[in-house]
């Protein structure tokens, strides 16, 4: 086997091996509880309704967002748990911005998504700041920062809301329906669409990857990251690169809650999802903070989300069964990965040994 | 830090897990043994956050649909929502029953509206209720909503009248114009009876985080800090997170005033002395109503409010804690207000 084959091999494993292991784990609660297993993953497994692929990958998209903002911040070994309040605030001015608007049509749409992105980008860059200048750990601050911005969304949600006759759910004015980011339907059967925003977290992909790969930037982060005293030696200024890669991290927060503020809610509301940055934590390491793994896992996470849905109704058993699953995937990936790389590592150690006495064999005779 | 990540990721994962509700999945309510007549109808309830075993608002829905499914032989499913789910997640829940044939769907919460709003026409034959809201309107959809704030008013004389200190405070779940009513109507009703009271308010989370009304631990921590400040009766509105009230009341010897159902038979026993009276919200005759007029073979759309008059919101007196003044006074403030001689503002 060549060595290269070797590795596809480990770094397929890997994954492989995590869910086969969280798909046993949840099986065996399951059967504790009583439940019928082969019910459950049947309709789990099922292939979804058109209307759930729908679902599935607008799902996904808005979970990618988030996983890609939390892994910027992994490059670097910063743990932005903040995602959830940046894409919150960043959300509600980009509503605010859109149902003003103060400008006409798409160009209304692009300056909230600006607005989005530099809301999103100030309210990490504090945390990097604090960190930079004051050395407070950016998990305490990010974590406080959600609280913040929570209570800042919700006062200011007060002054502005406006409320539907006979509703009990406020929210901001709608968007008008020029501003809207069209999405695209897969079939005539099914009324929900395609978020338009899907090619924005795809070019966020991208770029992503460019800049981490093809970049002086990215070399300067991911060097950081891995070890901070070698950064410093080859000249790189931590401080500063500590605080862009905060605003960086919150600027791509930004835009988590744009897709479904832009193709289904139009107003920012008392039922806007919440959650969804703490959902990025787990799925950006699911994805090895990798774009294309990334996707994977913000799709996994989807599936299993909307799958699980019909569950109680169909099986009679929670939902909630999938959020067990979730958790365990995630821990077994970063234990499967763990066991994977040891195993490598003993694979090259064990080669290069036999490389080492194979020549020390050629040198004896050659010296005999 | 990956490790650390992880954990944390993993645990959070977790918690909300079980936050949700563990076991209640099943309702053994499968259809009836015979005995009593055997309906066609399937009925479909869709909870809100906390679902079934809340101890409040979603299990007065359970309630009602109980009495309906027990009396006319119906068959019935329920699901409940999660925390955080995305607002396809709704849609997908009621699709998802009228697919399965249950029919009516009865949404629990005002968080169904755009779901239902958005659902509903697309089955024209399914018959939807939902409760709390009157945003969603169409030919096949009934609203079934309540005047919070008279029942509240009547909570908040009676929290006054019981007061030693002449200092009260209210918990709302979640700072949503719904609990606004539950607030406005029980300051409106100390205030009727001592101008001069001091009423401690506040709420556990703001929307969009709904974590507030299923939360006994930030309960708890709120009723206690308006017991440390001297506050000796605390009405909540608050679903699930209200437990966390009990505890605080029981612990500090104060009183509680319970929401929506009758929590002084909902409650663990070793919290059910401390809770003075329950605003009921009588969510299960709503239910119930509805339900048998499906039964009867009409389907009610439109709006259906239920205030004191028609009995949909009233008190409890379990426990005999009230004293008989107080419900003398009570009762005056409640035909005053069925009169129109008091008018209860929705709004603080």
């Amino acid at each position: 086997m060549t060595p290269r084959m070797t590795r596809v091999l480990l770094s397929v494993a890997a994954p492989v091996l995590a869910l086969v292991a969280a798909f046993a784990i949840t099986s065996a609660v399951l059967l504790v509880a009583g439940d019928p297993a082969g019910e459950v993953w049947a309709t789990i497994l099922s292939w979804p309704e058109p209307r759930n692929l729908v679902n599935i990958v607008n799902s996904a998209t808005v979970l990618y967002l988030s996983g890609l903002a939390v892994a910027v911040g992994f490059r670097m070994n910063l743990f932005n748990i903040g995602v959830d309040g940046q894409y919150r605030i960043a959300a509600f001015v980009a509503a605010v911005v859109a149902g003003e608007a103060w400008l006409p049509g798409p160009l209304n749409a692009v300056l909230a998504i600006l607005a989005a992105i530099l809301v999103g980008a100030a309210w990490a860059g504090i945390a990097g700041l604090l960190r930079a200048t004051r050395g407070v750990s950016e998990v305490i601050s990010t974590i406080m920062l959600n609280f913040i911005s929570t209570s800042i969304v919700a006062y200011s949600l007060r002054q502005v809301a406006v409320r539907e006759e006979g509703s009990n759910i406020i929210g901001t004015k709608p968007i008008p329906e020029s501003s809207r980011i069209p999405g695209f339907s897969i079939s005539s059967e099914v009324s929900t669409d395609v978020y338009g925003f899907l090619l924005i977290a795809v070019l966020a992909g991208v770029g992503y990857w460019v800049a981490l790969n093809r970049t002086r930037f990215g070399f300067d982060l991911r060097a950081t990251g891995q070890s901070q005293t070698a950064a410093v030696a080859s000249g790189v200024n931590v401080k500063k690169m500590t605080v862009t890669a905060m605003l960086v991290s919150g600027g791509l927060a930004g835009l988590v809650g744009l897709p479904i503020l832009f193709g289904n809610a139009y107003s920012y509301g008392s039922t806007f999802q919440s959650g969804l940055g703490f959902a990025g934590i787990a799925i950006a390491l699911l994805g090895r903070n990798h774009p294309i793994g990334i996707a994977l896992g913000a799709l996994l996470f989807a599936f299993l989300d909307e799958q699980s849905n019909p569950l109680q109704i169909l099986v009679d058993v929670s939902p909630d069964i999938v959020k067990i699953t979730q958790g365990i995937i995630v821990l077994t990936v970063v234990i499967s990965y763990e066991v994977v790389r040891r195993y490598g590592q003993r694979l090259e150690q064990r080669q290069v040994a036999q490389a080492l006495e194979s020549s020390d064999n050629t040198k004896a005779e050659v010296r005999a | 830090m990956t490790k650390t990540a992880a954990f944390f990721s993993a645990a959070a994962l977790l918690l909300s897990a079980c936050g949700g509700n563990g076991g209640d999945t099943g309702n053994g309510n499968n259809g009836n043994d015979g005995e009593a007549a055997q309906s066609d109808i399937k009925v479909g309830m869709a909870y809100d956050v906390g679902g079934r075993g809340d101890q409040s608002f979603n299990d007065a829905a359970a309630k009602g649909m109980d009495q309906a499914v027990e009396e006319f032989g119906m068959e019935s499913q329920e699901s409940e929502a999660a925390d955080g789910e995305p607002e396809s997640a709704r849609e997908e829940r009621l699709r998802t029953f009228a697919d399965a044939g249950y029919n009516p769907i009865i949404a629990v919460g005002f968080a169904y509206s755009g779901a239902v709003a958005k659902v509903a026409p697309d089955y024209p034959d399914v018959h939807f209720a939902i409760i709390d809201d009157e945003g969603a309107q169409g030919d096949n959809i009934a609203n079934l909503v309540f005047a919070e704030e008279q029942g509240s008013f009547l909570v908040g004389a009676a929290a006054a009248l019981e007061s030693k200190n002449g200092h009260v405070g209210f918990i709302g779940g979640v700072e949503v114009p719904l609990i606004q009513k539950f607030e406005a109507g029980f300051v409106a009703g100390a205030e009727e009876v001592n101008p001069d009271i001091k009423i401690e308010k506040t709420y556990l989370t703001q929307a969009p985080d709904f974590s507030g009304f299923n939360d006994p631990a930030k309960g708890k921590t709120a009723a206690q800090g308006m017991f440390d400040a001297g506050a000796d009766v605390v009405y909540h509105a608050a679903g699930g997170s209200g437990g966390g009230l009990f505890e605080a009341a029981a612990e500090s010897g104060n009183w509680a005033i319970g929401v929506d159902s009758d929590q002084y038979e909902l409650a663990d026993e070793s919290v059910r002395d401390s809770i003075l009276t329950s605003m009921l919200k009588n969510v299960d005759v709503a239910v119930y109503e509805f339900l048998a007029e499906v039964e009867g073979g009409t389907f009610p759309s439109g709006s259906v409010r239920y205030d004191l008059e028609a009995d949909g919101v009233g008190y409890s007196t379990s426990g005999d804690f009230l004293s008989q003044e107080t419900i003398d006074k009570m009762e005056e403030y409640k035909e005053q207000i069925i009169s129109g001689d008091i008018t209860v503002s929705a709004e603080p």
